[in-house]
């Protein structure tokens, strides 16, 4: 059985523009993949708040989150030492028995953190990911040098370019041979261009509006080549010949 | 004291009367994740359809001060299905009564979803959902006519056999004239609120955050009006109610009983915390000992 449980924030800094750190310490059993998400019951806020891990230990779970709206701003001005109720451990997640030995992690704005923890556990697996990451401008570019020290390969595009390649994640892949496999995170228009030009197989995490985020609601429900799914149930991770665009 | 939580529907005992909502609860199974739902008086079936449906377009969900809007548009794996797959699901985790919502585009599909239904053993009430404010051509339609109201109901009364409670839509100007039709009819029972046809407008787009534009409204800001329509629907007919509309907490479930339920269904609530129903059945004996209440049918229409 599953439980909802109220979390101690141990450290919320902030990490490039608009973008913060969260660490939370609670009951950590229920997750059970990369890429799973946690739901916030933001005060002031009637809806939870969906947010990918980004890692976890026994006893805290770290996310990162940007300030989009309302809740989000809410939580950037959050103290040390106060409680938020969360639901844990929700969603599919990455599948990384399919990686292969180099697989690519695709990332694109706030899709960045959910590839830290898969990013750890291929290394764990001795596979060789290869990071890419992708932001608008050098100021909102993080955690480039938290991958390096996992040990990953690691390349960053800034569409104005102000820092890295210029332009977007696919102008990295271009230039990239030999990779096995892909996961991607980020915008729409970044997955759908992930998924037009990389040509292996791979999985990609979406975001959809959610009424619930445990499969109850049918808030967030997608059409795939196998028929209804919920992005909060079935997802928000997908295999590539699931999704139709 | 021990309290008596226990209620009757139409000769349908529930051991209280706390009733997860339709479409705010799946087919049950999901939340027997989260606790052992047979602490539940009944579950309402998520809203069923002759075929199955997809529902509306993406984004379906805008969250409101004190509530959300939903367009879900009634997606359902279609009646067959949810006999042959949902319910065998559901009865390996709920043993009590199940309460099947049923909608329709034409009073014949209404019957025909009715008809079949009624065989189903666990399924003790059906809930004619004449309401839904999210799919053109029927749902709410049926349910904003006294005249259509009343048909859909003879119709349907003719072909089952179990208590069957009529849905109502708050979208109305004279909610206790409709009730009487379906009462008319031959209702069993009148269940309401649904949602309020609401919508909200993203300030960055400046376009309406829902697909479909317009959606329902429900969770706590709608309460008032629920309780209201109890209470006029209680003075307008003589069959059992089960109030829908905010409910959060036991007192509302209280209030909602001394307005004129019998029985209370839970929506938003469970979404925003898939406890609740658990919750408020906790709660509701210390709440009942504060308020000095014995027996929950003592209450029920006692504000009139
Ligand atoms: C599975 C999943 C994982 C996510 N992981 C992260 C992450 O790791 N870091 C991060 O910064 N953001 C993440 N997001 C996006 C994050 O949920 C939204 O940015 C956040 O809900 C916005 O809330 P707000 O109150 O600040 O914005 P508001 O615009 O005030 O929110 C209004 C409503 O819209 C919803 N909403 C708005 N934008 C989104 C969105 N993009 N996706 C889903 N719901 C939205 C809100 O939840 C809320 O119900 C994730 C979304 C999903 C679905
Ligand atoms: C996401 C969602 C889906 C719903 N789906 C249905 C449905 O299929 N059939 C139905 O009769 N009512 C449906 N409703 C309405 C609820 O059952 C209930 O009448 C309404 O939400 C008011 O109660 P609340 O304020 O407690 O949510 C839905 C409500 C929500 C929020
Ligand atoms: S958000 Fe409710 S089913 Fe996915």
């Amino acid at each position: 059985m599953y439980k909802n449980d109220i979390y101690e924030i141990l450290e919320n800094r902030i990490l490039a523009k608009d973008v913060y750190k969260m660490i939370l310490k609670g009951e950590t059993k229920y997750i059970k993949a990369p890429g799973q998400f946690i739901n916030l019951k933001i005060n002031g806020c009637y809806l939870r708040r969906p947010i990918s891990i980004s890692d976890y230990d026994e006893n805290t779970i770290t996310i990162i989150y940007k300030i989009f709206g309302k809740g989000t701003e809410i939580m950037s001005k959050m103290n040390i030492g106060e409680k938020i109720d969360i639901l844990t451990g929700l969603g599919n997640g990455f599948d990384t028995s399919l990686s292969g030995q180099t697989p690519l992690l695709i990332a694109g704005g706030v899709g960045v953190p959910p590839m830290y923890r898969l990013c750890k556990e291929l290394l764990k697996d001795g596979k060789k990911p290869i990071v890419v990451l992708g932001f608008n401008s050098k100021e909102d570019a993080f955690y480039e040098d938290e991958f390096k020290n996992l040990g990953a390969e690691v390349y960053v595009s800034t569409a104005d370019g102000s820092y890295g390649t210029k332009g977007f994640v696919t102008d990295v892949i271009r230039n990239l041979k030999d990779y096995t496999y892909y996961y991607a995170c980020g915008p729409m228009p970044m997955l759908k261009a992930v998924y037009d030009i990389v040509q292996t197989d791979g999985e990609l995490s979406f975001e959809e509006r959610m009424g619930c985020g445990f499969g109850a609601c049918m808030g967030c429900s997608i059409q795939t080549t196998e028929g209804t799914k919920r992005v909060c149930k079935e997802g928000p991770v997908f295999r590539k010949e699931e999704i139709i665009w | 004291m021990v309290k008596d939580l226990s209620v009757t529907l139409s000769g349908v005992k529930l051991d209280n009367p706390i009733i997860p909502a339709s479409g705010t609860f799946g087919f049950g199974y999901e939340f027997a994740d989260f606790y052992d739902i047979n602490c539940l008086g009944s579950i309402s079936l998520k809203g069923t359809t002759k075929d199955e449906r997809y529902g509306n377009k993406l984004p379906r969900i805008a969250e409101c001060e004190r509530g959300l809007i939903n367009s879900i548009g009634l997606q359902n794996p279609g009646i067959d299905k949810v006999i042959s797959e949902e319910l065998p699901k559901i009865r390996k985790v709920f043993k009590k009564p199940l309460i099947a919502n049923i909608s329709g585009f034409s009073i014949e599909e209404y019957v025909h979803n009715c008809e079949k239904i009624d065989k189903e053993e666990q399924i003790e009430i059906i809930e004619l959902n004449i309401s839904c404010p999210n799919v053109n051509h029927g749902g709410m339609a049926f349910g904003t006519s006294p005249e259509a109201a009343k048909e859909v109901t003879e119709a349907v009364k003719k072909v089952t056999t179990k208590p069957l409670y009529v849905k109502l839509t708050p979208n109305v100007t004279n909610i206790a004239e409709i009730a009487k039709a379906c009462e008319q009819g031959g209702a069993d029972g009148i269940v309401l609120i649904n949602t309020l046809l609401g919508m909200r407008i993203n300030l960055k787009t400046r376009k309406p955050v829902i697909a479909n534009k317009m959606g329902g409204f429900s969770g706590p800001a709608i309460f008032p009006v629920a309780l209201r329509m109890v209470y006029q629907v209680y003075e307008a007919v003589n069959i059992p109610i089960i109030g829908v509309g905010g409910i959060e907490k036991a007192e509302d479930v209280i209030e909602m009983m001394l307005a004129g339920a019998t029985a209370v269904e839970i929506g938003a609530a469970n979404l925003v915390n898939p406890y609740a129903c658990k919750e408020i059945i906790e709660e509701l004996p210390k709440v009942m000992e504060k308020y000095k209440i014995e027996k929950l049918t003592d209450i029920i229409g006692k504000a009139h």
